[in-house]
């Protein structure tokens, strides 16, 4: 069975690198500026999709879908860390009523 | 050539909503663009003909992930008040400091790219369930079975942490 794709469409591969960097960087961004710890977690789900993104489109451009499976596998680690993570967070919030990381600083001697 | 303005266009929202996400000053108004940014790559993901991703995707992060985390907003009960602010030189400082990262990865991949070049049109079809089934259960079985444990961990893990301490005093 042969499907068109965008590639045939006259999108080239640089064009995936490029967006996939870009989502990337906001990413970092969004680590780097905000101080809710909830939307740090939120940052690197969007980090770990540009990953997504760019595996899936390389998959595509060469014709083999073995790419597509670490995608899948991405998702567990994915979904495993937000819900550890997530824990973590409430028994914080549960110890010190604030999700700001600038004050998790206990550890600071 | 249509194919081509539509994921254009598609690749402009993404980018839009994924810099909304960051920007939102409400919590719960985060959440619901990151929403859109994985419906949006989901879009991304029909375009390059890996169907089965695209709706495994919209059912584990829009569906599952998403959820839980709008679930622990509204537990803790975070408003615009109380979201911690950041200072305007530290904001200056992470867009440059990101902003260099996107350019050097892009710079970086831009030249050495593409050792076997040339796209093929030959066999397109893989994105779909029977040619991902076939390779999950074959050739990668192994680290498909290796993953419920890593769930089961996490799991564990989860209900571990979030037990009331309280509760486990009383019992002792």
């Amino acid at each position: 069975m042969i499907l068109q794709t965008v590639f045939d469409a006259g999108v080239s591969i640089e064009y995936y690198v490029m967006l996939a960097s870009i989502l990337f960087g906001i990413g970092v961004l969004g680590v780097l500026i905000r101080k809710n710890a909830i939307i740090l977690l939120m940052c690197i789900e969007l980090m770990l999709n540009a990953a997504n993104l760019l595996l899936v489109a390389f998959s595509t451009y060469y014709g083999k879908a073995d790419a597509q499976i670490f995608v899948f596998f991405i998702m567990v680690v994915a979904a495993a860390e937000a819900t550890v993570g997530l824990s973590i967070l409430v028994m914080a919030y549960r110890n010190l009523r604030t999700v700001d990381i600038s004050l998790f600083n206990k550890l600071k001697g | 050539m249509s194919l081509a303005i539509l994921t254009y266009i598609l690749g402009g929202l993404t980018f839009g909503s994924a810099l909304m996400v960051v920007l939102a000053p409400h919590p719960v108004r985060s959440v619901l663009y990151l929403i859109l940014t994985f419906f949006f790559i989901s879009g991304n993901y029909i375009l390059l003909n890996a169907q089965f991703v695209a709706v495994v995707n919209i059912i584990v992060y829009a569906g599952a992930i998403m959820v839980l985390f709008l679930f622990v907003l509204m537990l803790l009960n975070l408003s615009k008040e109380n979201e911690p602010k950041t200072k305007n030189v530290a904001k200056f400082a992470a867009v440059v400091a990101s902003g260099i990262l996107a350019v050097v990865l892009i710079a970086a991949t831009k030249d050495t790219m593409i050792l076997q070049s040339g796209y093929q049109t030959s066999d397109n079809a893989q994105g779909l369930v029977e040619g991902l089934g076939q390779l999950l259960f074959t050739k990668y079985v192994l680290p498909f079975e290796i993953s419920s444990v890593l769930f089961l961990s996490a799991m564990v893990g989860a209900v571990l942490l979030a037990k009331r301490e309280k509760q486990i005093t009383n019992e002792l």
